[in-house]
């Protein structure tokens, strides 16, 4: 459980990193480790460099942008977890970071590496999708911005190409009469989901999103449906597998409990908001 | 005895102070030890056809590489078959590294030795074999088809068949009343300590001698294995075994490949070598246990009282047999728990698969074994319609009934005769402590809600402190100090706490006096190992036994210095006074000066003990029969096992839809005879109904069917966290005490996982049986996906 030989630098400057990753090929970026520093020592990965993002100054932040918040590339999920602003202007993102792994995963692991390493399993890439948002990249042809509809391909696979760091994510906010809520199953607290279900209410569009249950992030519009005719709906989206901890049969199971109860949650959040002002 | 010590080791091991073999030898430069790596065999059974390390010889930092071509003498031979059984007629082990054929994934190939851990595993990557592989025999249903064999000359890959019957089982179930049949099954899983294996060697070229630190559950096992490899005499070979974090059975498997390989490579290469298990190792070279598929069949009366029960099982042994058949001789012998079953009858095959070695696991065959008996009498209850407590009750052995021997041999190979116990006792107790006669309301207060929960119990005894002997040595120094060595080991038990209990209970010392050192053969050369519950029991009657020794001495240096009479004396808090004379006075430091007649005053303590004149001037100082220094050494031999029971409630809910399993209410009574410390128990109580519990819900080997190991990782072996535990386990004693030892103690370490399963298993069922009377629960782990699906075989 020790890592393959690697280089390792530690750039101060956006440009360093860039530079670095684009003149070695079998870089990466280095942002919390927890999912790469396990892959390192488990030899499942073997990059030939890792490029330590962590000394570059001004990725820390979390900020109020016009329409939603945006989260700095350096925000542990923790820092994320913890913020008012966050909780104020988009509140499904803080009921899903509370099922993301353990505290002392969190204190470490960023937000937006969670969005980068692309687990279809990850409570982050599902939310953003759900929400429509975006990531922010600078590579060696400069900045630019990869709308979320755009950033998973294939399982554990982003359009994030190998010499871009990503250096935040946006997430759009809440609007001032939606509702969200999220809902999840794992077999121990902190763990990978064996399915989960977040959804957004919006008048009368409903829109849900799953994790762990097909490959990718899914996102189903289940605006104008009935209750009871939701998780067909949703499965003819999803392509349930089974894998040890739960068969096909019983994550589509969980589809069917869990995504009516929580579009309907979502439902009854959106009504208090309305009628309590925000909250 | 019988107070909540607060356990003096939990300083060090809180503030991270412990020192575990991993921390042996460690500079601030990290130089001076090398370090080794392990090739292991990627196929579960596969041929070596050859194996070039030619690369590995250049690489950087590599000292040196073995091969099984390059083992000599005993070390080219198998590992020992430690405990070898008559029916055990095709036993066999590995090699410290593969021969030529390997037959699991994770066997030894190759032992690389370099500067540091990074640079050994480089150089194993290196290493080229080729190999023709060969069709895997993973589960106890493809041992028993033998459409292929692990070991070719292992026919139908039956390693051991052993039949034990008392009366006429099969007869008595012809002519019951009533019959059953059921069919179980067990999953794998395995200990898991904190700290995987680990051992450090250094060769002294000075004396000649070897020095290994391991972490094992046996120190004297380790070094009698050791020396019989190596080829060196007893006397060259100390084994140390510092802080361990955690055993549950897997260490006391000995020796390990990497236990002769360390310290072959030490003497070698002139440099103290360390191997250290990282946690995928652990689970794929360790060991594993638990599998069982079992076949039983009970006839009974219209009360439920069994008259014959006949039981065949298949345990799976895994890829060799180092261990023996300990583990199936338990399950079919302890399954009988509290119950008198008439007549009996037990069958097993311990057969071969491509997989990971199958060891004791805390409860060590006895979780299945329960689980066999407890299934067997819900079974009973629910065809008969009554009462599960009912039932169990009309099979108990009576408090009366002792001693009760059910004429069968015992895994000691002595007779399995219990020494005491009061079943109905604890069932009462337990029915109280759980909420049993009121549960049936509370369980339709929440149909009405839509919710469904479930009760259930389970019931064991279980064999504990088997011998042949355990043994202590007492030492006070002139400081008036108490050093106490005991041979087995210790892996956070707590032992240091209670042992210093008994010590200055029965010497009249402050328990903060006296310090405990257990596994360093340089101090005990005599011992067992750590197994069986047995610590308590074993060295406990030995460490009373040495400190009494140590006091009959105390007293007479004492009476012959304050010439008064032995009986006359006290001992309290390490002062030695005359009773009703407290002025009349010596402390046990000085007692200890005097014990030991020297030339020289060195300090104050023997300037102290001048003023008083011992010993007749015309004898020599040290009697014939004497020796010098205040010191007890003694050994506890006991005839047999002593009988420890208990039994365990579980109220859990399971959710109609999704098919989670909550655990509502958790109780336990327990019965391990005398309490040295009720904290300590209650410790071990907890810790095991965790275990219990991931073996109930969460923790299985998940292997494939070409014998990869899937889940080899804490990610996927769902070891529950605290967080998957009930936060209050309710404990109830009762203390029966044995009548085979002097201070009546019983086993307490393994008792919390021996019925988890059963229990959880009786209240899932309960919890189901309204809207699907027809199911029952009849394999062990169940998920809530395993859940899920049984419902929908149930709902046609
Ligand atoms: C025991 C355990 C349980 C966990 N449970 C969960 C869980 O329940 N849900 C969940 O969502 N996650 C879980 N995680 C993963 C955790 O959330 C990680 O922190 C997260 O997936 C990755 O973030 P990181 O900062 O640690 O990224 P790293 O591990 O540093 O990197 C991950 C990948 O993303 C790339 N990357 C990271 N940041 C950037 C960037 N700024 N630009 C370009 N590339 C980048 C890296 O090159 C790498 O390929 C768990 C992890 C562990 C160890």
């Amino acid at each position: 459980m020790k890592p393959a030989p690697f280089a390792y630098v530690r750039p101060g400057t956006l440009a360093e990193a860039v530079a670095a990753l684009a003149a070695d090929p079998g870089a990466k970026v280095l942002a919390g480790g927890q999912s790469l520093v396990p892959l390192l020592n488990m030899r499942l990965a073997a990059p030939t460099a890792l490029v330590d993002i962590n000394a570059i100054p001004g990725l820390d932040e979390i900020t109020a942008e016009a329409g939603g918040v945006r989260i700095g590339a350096l925000v542990r999920h923790a820092a994320v977890l913890a913020s008012p602003l966050v909780r104020r202007v988009q509140p499904l993102l803080h009921l899903a970071l509370d099922n993301v792994a353990h505290a002392t995963i969190r204190n470490r692991g960023t937000t937006v590496g969670s969005l980068v390493h692309a687990d279809a399993a990850g409570e982050m890439p599902v939310v953003l999708r759900l929400l429509g948002g975006s990531l922010d990249v600078v590579g060696p042809d400069g900045p630019r911005t990869i709308p979320v509809e755009e950033l998973y391909v294939g399982p554990l696979e982003s359009t994030v190409r190998h010499d871009e760091v990503a250096v935040s994510a946006f997430v759009p906010g809440l609007a001032a009469h939606a509702g969200v809520a999220f809902e999840e199953l794992a077999r121990r607290q902190g763990d990978y989901a064996l399915a989960g279900v977040a959804a957004v209410v919006e008048g009368d569009v409903v829109r849900a999103g799953f994790l762990s249950v097909s490959d990718l992030p899914t996102v189903v519009d289940l605006s104008g449906v009935a209750a009871e005719d939701m998780a067909d709906l949703a499965l003819a989206s999803l392509d349930p597998v089974g894998d040890i901890h739960a068969s096909a049969d019983y994550r589509a199971q969980l589809v069917r409990v869990m995504t009516p109860r929580v579009v309907a949650t979502a439902r009854e959040h959106a009504r208090t908001r309305t009628q309590g002002g925000t909250r | 005895m019988g107070q909540k010590v607060q356990r003096v080791e939990d300083q060090r091991f809180l503030r991270g102070q412990g020192r575990y073999t991993d921390d042996v030898l460690v500079t601030a430069s990290g130089a001076g030890v090398l370090h080794a790596a392990v090739l292991r065999s990627p196929h579960a059974h596969a041929r070596i056809l050859d194996i070039d390390v030619e690369a590995v010889l250049d690489a950087e930092g590599v000292h040196a590489v073995w091969t099984y071509e390059d083992l000599q003498g005993p070390m080219a031979e198998p590992l020992p078959l430690l405990i070898p059984h008559p029916a055990l007629t095709h036993g066999r082990t590995q090699f410290a590294l593969a021969r030529d054929e390997v037959n699991y994934v994770g066997e030894a190939i190759a032992f690389v030795v370099a500067e540091d851990r990074y640079l050994a595993e480089d150089a194993v990557a290196l290493i080229r074999v080729s190999y023709e592989t060969l069709p895997a025999v993973v589960g106890v249903e493809a041992a028993r088809r033998a459409e292929h064999l692990v070991h070719d000359d292992v026919p139908g890959n039956v390693a051991a068949h052993l039949d034990q019957r008392v009366g006429d089982a099969p007869a008595a179930i012809a002519a019951a009343a009533h019959r059953l049949e059921l069919d179980l099954s067990i999953e794998r899983s395995a200990c898991m300590p904190m700290e995987g294996r680990a051992t450090v060697a250094r060769w002294d070229p000075d004396t000649d001698r070897l020095q290994l630190w391991t972490s094992t559950q046996t120190s004297t096992g380790v070094r009698a294995a050791v020396a019989v490899k190596m080829g060196l005499d007893l006397g060259q070979v100390d084994v140390i075994t510092p802080d361990v974090g955690g055993g549950f059975g897997v260490k006391i498997n000995h020796p390990w490949p990497e236990e002769v390989l360390v310290p072959m490579a030490a003497r070698v290469l002139g440099q103290p070598v360390k191997f250290t298990e990282d946690r995928r190792e652990h689970f794929i070279s360790s060991a594993h246990e638990r599998g069982q598929e079992q076949h039983i069949e009970v006839g009974f009366d219209d009360e439920g009282r069994v008259v014959g029960l006949d039981v065949r099982f298949w345990h799976d042994n895994g890829a060799y047999t180092p261990y023996g058949l300990i583990v199936p001789i338990i399950t079919s012998t302890q399954l009988l728990g509290p119950y008198k079953p008439g007549s009996y009858r037990v069958r097993f095959d311990s057969v071969y698969t491509n997989t990971v070695i199958v060891t004791p696991y805390r409860g060590a065959g006895r979780p299945q074994g329960c689980f066999a008996m407890e299934r067997t009498m819900d079974a009973i209850a629910d065809y008969l319609g009554k009462d599960r407590t009912e039932v169990r009750a009309v099979n108990f052995i009576q408090p009366e009934e002792f001693p009760y021997d059910h004429q069968l041999v015992f895994q000691d190979g002595r007779p399995l005769v219990y020494d005491s116990g009061d079943y109905p006792a604890s069932l009462e107790k337990l029915k109280r402590l759980v909420g049993w006669d009121e549960f049936p309301a509370f369980q339709q207060e929440m149909a009405a809600q839509g919710r469904e929960v479930g009760i259930g119990l389970a019931c064991y005894v279980e064999g504990t402190g088997v011998g042949p002997y355990e043994g202590a040595h007492v030492h006070i120094e002139t400081s008036g100090k108490v050093k106490v060595a005991i041979g087995l080991t210790t892996q956070g038990q707590g032992h240091a706490t209670v042992f210093a209990q008994l010590v200055a209970d029965e010497l009249g010392v402050r328990m903060e006096d006296v310090e405990v050192v257990s596994g360093d053969t340089r101090r005990m050369a005599y011992s067992v190992g750590t197994f069986a519950s047995r610590a308590a029991v074993m060295s406990g009657s030995a460490v009373h036994l040495a400190a009494r020794r140590a006091k009959e001495k105390a007293l007479k240096v004492a009476a012959d210095a304050l010439e008064v009479d032995e009986s006359d004396l006290q001992i309290v808090d390490g002062v030695v006074s005359v009773k009703g004379a407290p002025s009349s006075a010596i402390d046990l430091g000085t007692v200890s000066v005097l014990s030991n007649p020297l030339r020289y005053a060195f300090d104050e303590a023997s300037q102290a003990a001048t003023q008083f004149s011992v010993g007749d001037p015309g004898k020599p100082p040290v009697a014939e029969d004497d020796e010098p220094g205040l010191e007890g050494r003694d050994f506890y031999s006991p005839d047999r096992a002593t009988f420890a029971s208990g039994m365990h409630a579980a109220i859990v809910e399971t959710d109609p839809r999704t098919a989670e399993i909550t655990i509502l209410k958790y109780a336990v009574v327990h019965d391990c005879g005398t309490i040295i410390n009720p904290m300590i128990v209650e410790g071990q109580i907890h810790g095991g109904v965790a275990q219990g519990i991931g073996g109930a819900l969460y923790e299985k080997m998940a292997y494939d069917e070409s014998g990869q190991l899937l889940n080899a990782s804490f990610m996927d072996f769902l070891m529950p966290y605290v967080t998957e535990i009930p936060d209050g386990i309710d404990v109830d004693h009762l203390e029966t005490p044995s009548p085979l030892n002097p201070l009546g103690i019983k086993g307490a370490g393994e008792a919390g996982v021996i019925p988890t399963a059963a229990a959880i298993a009786s209240a899932i069922e309960d919890a189901e049986r309204h809207s699907r009377p027809s199911m029952s629960i009849a394999a062990m782990p169940i998920s809530p996906s395993e859940l899920y699906t049984l419902r929908q075989e149930h709902t046609a």
